[in-house]
C-alpha cells in the first residue's frame, strides 16, 4: 500500500493544483451546485471544479472506481476530506444521494439498483429528494400512510402525498417510504421506494411559507407505478433501511455546514443598531442579551470542535453529539429574534428599498427559522432522544 | 510534552496528553476513596477551623498536584491546567476542600507573574511542598469587584503602612501569609494604582477572623490597622501588578469553573438516577416526558460547560491570547448552572432534596459559594462584552 503520508502530499498537491481560488472562499447563499439532471453553474469556476473533482471520483472518494467513486481505503478518503477542510475547499456538488441514499444502495441494494443509480449520482446527473413525511404524519413518521399496492405485475402502484420534500420539484428521483401492509404494527408495514419524478401521476407544488417562497415542496401521487426493480430491502422492511439512512444524515448535515459561510454574525449585523452616533449604547439592556447570544454560540462552537476532535480520536462522543441539533436549531432561532427585535419595526420590513438589504434579509430569516427547530426531527423530538438513548430514562 | 496538540487552532487542543489522563484517574479514585461527600459533611458538623483535614491536605501535597501547574525550573512538574482542572473538577465531584485553589493557584501564579525572582525562591518553594499555606486578600464586598478596593498602602520611610478591611479571603484562616492587594497611595497622594504586598498574618494590626458561609468551608475577614510592612515585601515592586492579577485571577475562574462543572456533572447523575428509581403513580417518575425535557436541557447545556471549561484550561496552557474571554465564558457558564441545576436537582427530587440529612443541601450550598467566588454570571457576562468591544 502507497505511504499515507505521500498519499497525503499527493492529495493536497493535486487540491492546491486544482481547485480554483474562489472554490476556497466560504460559499454565499445561492452559490450552492445542486447536481442533477438541470445542474447549473454560476461561475466558470464551479463548473471547473464540479468537473474536475466528478471525473477523479471524488465526489465520494472511497467508493467503488468501477461505480464512478475514488476507489480509496476509508484512510485515504478521509486524508482527502481532511486536505479539502485544511485547504477551505467547498464540497464541489450537493447530492442528497451520494450523501443519504447512496451509502445505504452500496450496502443493501441489488446489483442492478447500484449500476441503475449509483453511477449517475458519481456523475452528478441524478439529483435525489427525500420522500419521508405526511400531512399527518411528522414527528410520527411511522404513521405514513401513502400506500402501495402490488399490481398483477408485481410493480407497485402508489397513492398518497409527501409534504416538506426539500427542492422536490428539482429532483429528478425520490427515495420514499410507502405503507405496503395496513394489517401490522404501522413500523412493519413500510416499504422502501425509490420513485422517478418523471412517472405519470406525480405533482409538485412548491410550499410558500410564512417567511415567502421556500425549497419545500407537496408531492402528489396519482396512480403512479414504479416498476418492482426499485425496492430497496425486504418487503415491509422500509422502516429499517429508513434507519439506516438516517445514520448517514448526520454527516450529510455537516456537509452542507462545512464551507458554508457563517450565518450572520450577530454583532456585525446588531452594531449599527446598538450605538448612537456618539457611540454609547442606545438602550443598555441589551448589552447583557447580546452577551448571552455571543456565549451561547461561542459554547456551541466550542462543542462542536471537541466533538470532532474526539471523534477524530475514537472517544464515545454520542453524548454531545445528540445535543448539537438542538441546540444549534435554537440558537439560530434566537438570534434572528434578537437581531429582529433590535431593529424594532426596520427588522419586520417587508417589501421596498426604505429597508436596507440585511433589514429585508433578517426579517426572512426570522420567519424562516422557526422551520429549523421543527424540520429534520423537532426539538421535542431531539430532547426524547437525549432523555431515553443518551440518559437511559425509561418509558 | 503535549504531544496530541494540533498546529491549527492555534495550539489547543481537548484531548489530555498521557500524563494528564493520569492525574486526572487517579485524583478521581484518590479523592472519591479518602474524600467522599461524608467528609465533608463531618467537616461542616464539627465545624472544622480550617474548612478542610489538613491530613488530607498533606496528601495531596505528597501526591505533587500543588506542582502540576508550575515550571521545572520553579520545582514543579509542569503538567498544565489541563491536568489540574481535571482535579478541580474531581474535588467538585466529590465536595473536597483543600486549600489548592488559594494557597496554589491564586497566590503561587502570582508570586510566579508579579515576584521576583528572590521573592520566588522565598515562597513558591514552600508552597509547591506544603510547609507554607498563602492566601489572596482580595474582595471587600458581597460581590466581586477585583478594581474596587479601599485598602490603602502608604509609603512610610523605605517601607509601607497597610490599612483596611478584606472580606471573604479563601482559606485565609490558618494561612501563615496573606497576598493583600491593595490602592497605593505615592508622596503627594497621589494615587498610583494597584500594589501587591505579602503581609506575615503573624505582624501586629493583622486580625483575621472566620465567617461562616453556607459552604461551611474556610473563608476570612481581615482588619489591616496600620500594619508595617519592609519594601521586600512588595511583590510588584518591578512589575505590572494588575497585570500579574489579571493572569492569577483568570486561572483561578477556570479552575473554578472546572469545579462547578464536577459538582453539578455530579448533581446531575444523582438526579437522573433519582428519576429512574422513584416510583409514583406506578411508574418511574423518569419515564414522564415533562422531567425528561427538563433534565435534557440540562445535560445540553453541562456538555456545552464542559467544552467552555476545557477549552479555557486548553488556552491557559497554550497561551492563546482569548484566554480571558474563555475564562469569563467559562466561569458565567458555569455560575449560571450552579444554579440551575441545583434547582432543578431539588425541585426534581422533590421533599426528599430539601431534608438536611440527604447529600443534595450541601451540594447546593458549595454551588452557590461556586457560583459567586471570583465573579459570578452578571460580573463575567460584562466583562466578555467589554473584550468584545461592546
Amino acid at each position: 500500500m502507497q505511504d499515507i503520508e505521500t498519499f497525503r502530499a499527493e492529495t493536497r498537491h493535486w487540491l492546491q493544483s486544482n481547485c480554483p481560488p474562489a472554490m476556497r472562499q466560504p460559499i454565499t447563499q445561492g452559490e450552492m451546485v445542486w447536481s442533477g439532471s438541470q445542474v447549473s453553474f454560476t461561475s466558470e469556476d464551479q463548473r471547473l471544479w464540479f468537473e474536475r473533482m466528478r471525473d477523479r471520483g471524488w465526489f465520494a472518494p472511497g467508493w467503488p472506481a468501477e461505480l464512478g467513486g475514488g476507489g480509496l481505503t476509508p484512510r485515504q478518503a478521509r486524508i482527502v476530506e481532511e486536505e479539502m477542510q485544511r485547504l477551505g475547499c467547498r464540497p464541489p456538488q450537493f447530492n442528497l444521494g451520494v450523501w443519504m441514499l447512496g451509502p445505504v444502495l452500496l450496502e443493501i441494494g441489488t446489483e442492478a439498483q447500484k449500476s441503475e443509480h449509483l453511477l449517475p449520482m458519481m456523475q452528478g446527473r441524478a439529483r435525489w429528494c427525500q420522500g419521508f413525511s405526511e400531512p399527518n404524519a411528522g414527528s410520527d413518521l411511522a404513521s405514513l400512510k401513502t400506500s402501495a399496492r402490488l399490481d398483477a405485475d408485481g410493480d407497485f402502484i402508489v397513492n398518497g402525498s409527501k409534504i416538506w420534500t426539500s427542492y422536490g420539484d428539482a429532483a429528478d428521483w425520490m427515495y420514499a417510504l410507502v405503507r405496503t401492509d395496513t394489517t401490522v404494527r404501522k413500523q412493519e408495514g413500510i416499504s422502501f421506494v425509490l420513485i422517478d419524478m418523471k412517472s405519470p401521476g406525480v405533482t409538485v407544488k412548491p410550499i410558500e411559507l410564512i417567511s415567502g417562497k421556500s425549497s419545500f415542496c407537496e408531492v402528489f401521487f396519482d396512480e403512479v407505478r414504479v416498476p418492482a426493480r426499485q425496492l430497496v430491502g425486504p418487503l415491509n422492511g422500509g422502516w429499517t433501511v429508513a434507519k439506516k439512512l438516517l445514520q448517514h444524515e448526520r454527516a450529510a448535515m455537516s456537509k452542507f455546514s462545512e464551507g458554508a459561510a457563517p450565518s450572520h454574525d450577530a454583532l456585525a449585523v446588531a452594531r449599527p443598531y446598538l450605538f448612537d452616533e456618539a457611540g454609547a449604547l442606545r438602550e443598555p439592556l441589551w448589552r447583557d442579551r447580546l452577551a448571552s447570544l455571543l456565549m451561547d454560540s461561542h459554547a456551541f462552537s466550542l462543542t462542536h470542535g471537541r466533538v470532532i476532535e474526539e471523534g477524530m480520536a475514537r472517544l464515545d462522543v454520542s453524548g454531545p453529539a445528540a445535543i448539537m441539533k438542538l441546540v444549534q436549531t435554537e440558537q439560530e432561532v434566537a438570534k434572528y429574534e434578537l437581531l429582529m427585535q433590535l431593529m424594532g419595526q426596520r427588522g419586520l420590513s417587508w417589501e421596498g428599498d426604505e429597508f436596507s438589504a440585511i433589514e429585508h434579509e433578517i426579517g426572512r430569516l426570522w420567519l424562516l427559522a422557526k422551520t429549523y427547530t421543527i424540520a429534520g426531527g423537532s426539538s421535542e423530538v431531539q430532547l426524547n432522544i437525549i432523555a431515553k438513548r443518551v440518559l437511559g430514562l425509561p418509558g | 510534552m503535549a504531544q496530541n496538540r494540533k498546529d491549527g487552532d492555534k495550539g489547543m487542543s481537548f484531548l489530555l496528553n498521557d500524563e494528564q489522563r493520569q492525574l486526572s484517574d487517579s485524583a478521581r479514585e484518590f479523592l472519591q476513596a479518602r474524600s467522599p461527600v461524608s467528609l465533608q459533611r463531618r467537616l461542616r458538623d464539627t465545624q472544622a477551623p480550617l474548612g478542610y483535614e489538613p491530613a488530607l491536605w498533606q496528601q495531596v501535597v505528597e501526591l505533587g498536584w500543588p506542582a502540576a501547574v508550575f515550571p521545572e525550573s520553579e520545582g514543579g512538574l509542569a503538567v498544565g491546567y489541563q491536568g489540574l482542572g481535571a482535579v478541580f473538577e474531581a474535588m467538585g465531584q466529590t465536595l473536597a476542600a483543600v486549600p489548592l485553589l488559594s494557597s496554589v493557584v491564586l497566590c503561587g501564579e502570582l508570586l510566579l507573574a508579579a515576584g521576583d525572582a528572590a521573592q520566588r525562591q522565598r515562597w513558591l518553594p514552600g508552597l509547591i511542598n506544603g510547609e507554607e499555606r498563602m492566601a489572596l486578600a482580595l474582595d471587600e464586598q458581597g460581590r466581586h469587584h477585583p478594581a474596587g478596593f479601599r485598602t490603602l498602602a502608604r509609603r512610610q520611610g523605605d517601607g509601607w503602612v497597610l490599612d483596611g478591611e478584606k472580606w471573604f479571603v479563601i482559606d485565609g484562616i490558618g494561612a501563615r501569609w496573606l497576598i493583600v492587594a491593595a490602592r497605593v497611595i505615592g508622596p503627594q497622594k497621589a494615587d498610583e494604582g494597584l500594589g501587591l504586598f505579602v503581609v506575615d498574618t503573624a505582624l501586629p494590626g493583622v486580625t483575621l477572623q472566620a465567617t461562616r458561609l453556607a459552604d461551611s468551608r474556610n473563608h476570612a475577614r481581615l482588619t489591616l490597622s496600620g500594619v508595617q510592612l519592609a519594601q521586600a515585601q512588595r511583590l510588584d515592586a518591578a512589575s505590572d501588578g494588575a497585570q500579574a492579577l489579571e493572569t492569577a485571577l483568570d486561572r483561578a475562574r477556570v479552575c473554578l469553573a472546572a469545579e462547578a462543572s464536577g459538582l453539578v456533572q455530579e448533581v446531575f447523575a444523582r438526579t437522573v438516577s433519582y428519576l429512574k428509581e422513584r416510583v409514583q403513580f406506578d411508574v418511574p417518575i423518569g419515564s414522564f416526558q415533562a422531567l425528561q425535557h427538563r433534565v435534557a436541557r440540562l445535560y445540553a447545556e453541562m456538555e456545552m460547560l464542559t467544552s467552555c471549561v476545557r477549552a479555557a484550561l486548553a488556552a491557559i496552557d497554550a497561551g492563546h491570547p482569548e484566554l480571558a474571554l474563555l475564562a469569563s465564558l467559562a466561569k458565567a457558564r458555569a455560575s449560571d448552572l450552579c444554579e440551575k441545576v441545583t434547582n432543578e436537582a431539588i425541585q426534581l427530587h422533590g421533599g426528599i432534596g430539601v431534608t438536611d440529612e440527604f447529600d443534595l443541601g450541601l451540594f447546593v450550598k458549595r454551588a452557590r459559594v461556586l457560583q459567586h467566588c471570583l465573579g459570578d454570571a452578571v460580573f463575567h457576562r460584562d466583562r466578555y462584552a467589554t473584550l468584545k468591544g461592546f
